[in-house]
């Protein structure tokens, strides 16, 4: 197993969690450092969404350990106290405020207080205003700012998704299949974002594109039947006969 | 920090709105009270107290919209939080009584000695005083609300399973009143009111000041639920509205934000059916009955939800079509209502003031875009002369 290692932003050990009888994570141990982007692969029903559900507290494991930060216990918590503890997570469908402007996608998401009263008497102060533009400049949406979430593109929502986890300033993103649906140029272009934004915080991706996970240049773990396969780079991971035999030769 | 939150709740349709309710509140009491009854502008005292009432029903639906159009909550139980502030000021009125009752007791309202009962139930204690009485009219709405709500919305009850479960609580509150030995006068209720705070219920007088009451009120909650629509926390309401565990993961508790929301508007419906007893004379157990809390969600849906003003205009509407209605002819109003619902669900889902916004915004829009137009052929037009 997988030694705890106190600088460790994300670690899960022994994870196992099943629906009506069916395993869909099998002791699945998994590591994230800070800083790190990593990748994760694997077959439909390999238990990556679940794998996300259980460390946003969605999900509660049957047994197993899931620690954040070192010591702070993911599965006694729900989704909102593990949000406001630093874990962003963005959706394999894109789910924005479609009755929102984009500028309101992105106060809502701004890592301020969330509490009733915090939120009635909120008033935008002018850091969180430059904040927000600074991020509407960076996921391109500056000319849209007060267009209803509703009218924007795929693509643009997928953006504007990876905006609103900008702005709640997550130490760990979990990113559920960022370019699905996208163009080729769009899926360039998040790959870029992507890698910037892991200069500063640890973020993990779903992916089912093998040329975007090329793209990004990064560990790759590939997940099977609810546990880890194999581990490495890309071109180990893509050469292991297991991963072949299971994903790729499929 | 309240001022902002008061100044940003006024929006120029709220504003225009909370103008014509204070201006009704003046205007309707004069022309009862000052002119003669034969004068052409005089409002006679059963079209004051009439109109009251619509009042009355117009704050439960702004209530219910607060959770219904905002929150995605669609309680069909807002007519119980209703009767509960109606009994409260009812228990004020039957101890106003005093010793005019059919029995004459001091201290026991009627159907109490007729029931052989010896003293006061506790928690009768207090209703004597008009302040309390009128703090209770806030307080077990609220709190019967806020209890409901921790569990429901703690349990993550969403959906047609809390509507059904809402229905549920005025339907055992309904069963629960009916009984004498509860105390509140059983399949009666509480009526034979004589005073107010030492008026002649029966007066013109009172029933213009009850008038003007209801449309203070109701100008009063219209400004609240404003501001708490147009703050931040009215927006992650309808965040919730749209896409709750969205909103779950950006770090909020949605149970705490729901669970506020449907006991500010409990507490409302509770001000709304303790300015509605006085001016009708009675509330019994008949107020809980289902089919009234699925009748305030037509006033609601018919004037357009989510909009504030719309379920105003539509309790009103509703109200005075069926005073109108069953009047002319009483055995169709049941049939009228029904047809009006599928009408309005199928032809203005966003109801009458909703589908109005609408087509005023899309009006503001064109010519908005044709202005822009205007100037660009302007420039172009300028743009030849200048090379000359």
């Amino acid at each position: 197993m997988t030694e705890k290692n106190p600088r460790t932003l994300l670690y899960l050990d022994g994870v196992s969690v099943s629906f009506d009888g069916f395993k869909a994570l099998n002791s699945l141990s998994f590591v994230v450092e800070p800083g790190e982007l990593r990748a994760i692969i694997g077959p439909n029903g390999a238990g990556k969404t679940t794998m996300m559900d259980i460390i946003t507290g969605k999900t509660r494991p049957d047994e197993g350990e899931v620690f954040f930060k070192g010591d702070i216990d993911l599965t006694k918590r729900d989704e909102a106290e593990i949000a406001q503890l630093g874990i962003g997570r963005k959706f394999q469908k894109p789910t924005v405020f479609e009755n929102h402007t984009v500028w309101d996608n992105l106060e809502l998401a701004l890592n301020r207080g969330r509490g009733v009263f915090a939120t009635l008497f909120y008033r935008l102060t002018g850091e969180d205003k430059r904040r927000i533009e600074e991020i509407l400049a960076t996921v391109r949406l500056t000319a849209r700012r007060d267009d209803l979430a509703a009218g924007l593109s795929h693509g643009q929502k997928q953006w504007l998704e990876i905006g609103m986890l900008l702005a709640q300033e997550p130490e760990l993103l979990l990113v559920d299949e960022p370019v699905a649906g996208m163009t080729d140029a769009e899926t360039a272009e998040t790959a870029i974002l992507l890698k910037d934004i892991a200069k500063t915080r640890s973020v993990v991706v779903v992916e089912h594109d093998m040329g975007f996970i090329r793209d990004l240049g990064v560990k790759v773990t590939c997940l099977a039947e609810g546990s880890v396969l194999a581990e490495g780079s890309i071109d180990f991971v893509s050469n292991d006969p297991k991963v072949i035999e299971n994903y790729l030769g499929r | 920090m309240i001022t902002s939150f008061l100044v940003k709740s006024l929006d120029r349709t709220i504003a225009v709105a909370v103008a014509i309710l204070l201006l009704l509140a003046v205007i309707v009491p004069a022309l009862n009270l000052l002119t003669a009854p034969d004068h052409p502008l005089h409002v006679p005292t059963y079209m004051v107290s009439l109109f009251g009432k619509y009042l009355t029903y117009a704050l439960l639906a702004l209530a219910l919209d607060l959770v219904w159009g905002f929150c995605g909550i669609l309680s069909l139980g807002h007519a119980a939080f209703f009767a509960l502030g109606g009994y409260a000021m009812g228990m004020y009125l039957m101890r106003q009584i005093g010793a005019r009752g059919s029995y004459g007791n001091p201290l026991l309202p009627d159907f109490m000695v007729f029931l052989n009962w010896k003293e006061l139930p506790w928690f009768w204690y207090g209703f004597d005083m008009f302040w309390f009485a009128a703090l209770m009219v806030i307080l077990v709405p609220g709190l019967v609300a806020f209890v409901f709500g921790w569990f429901a919305f703690r349990s993550r009850v969403n959906g047609v399973y809390l509507s059904i479960i809402t229905q549920a609580m005025t339907y055992a509150l309904l069963l629960a009143f009916f009984r004498n030995d509860m105390g509140f006068g059983g399949n009666n209720g509480l009526t034979d009111f004589k005073d107010i705070l030492g008026f002649n219920i029966q007066a013109d007088g009172t029933r213009a000041a009850l008038f003007a009451a209801s449309a203070l009120a109701l100008a009063g909650s219209l400004v609240v639920t404003s501001g708490i629509v147009g703050s931040k926390f009215g927006k992650v309401l309808v965040a919730l509205r749209d896409a709750e565990s969205r909103t779950r993961f950006l770090g909020y508790r949605v149970e705490h934000m729901k669970l506020f929301a449907f006991t500010v508007s409990a507490m409302m419906a509770g001000i709304a059916g303790a300015l509605y007893v006085p001016q009708v004379g009675i509330i019994n157990p008949g107020e809980f009955a289902p089919a009234n809390s699925i009748e305030v969600v037509i006033w609601t849906a018919v004037g357009g939800r989510g909009t504030l003003i719309g379920p105003i205009v539509g309790a009103i509407l509703v109200n005075g079509g069926k005073s109108i209605f069953t009047a002319a002819f009483p055995e169709f109003w049941l049939f009228a209502l029904g047809g009006l619902f599928v009408l309005v669900t199928l032809f203005l889902p966003k109801g009458v003031v909703g589908t109005a916004q609408h087509h005023l915004a899309r009006r503001r829009q064109a010519r908005a875009a044709a202005r822009k137009e205007d100037e660009q052929t302007d420039l172009e037009d300028a743009k030849p002369m200048a090379a000359e």
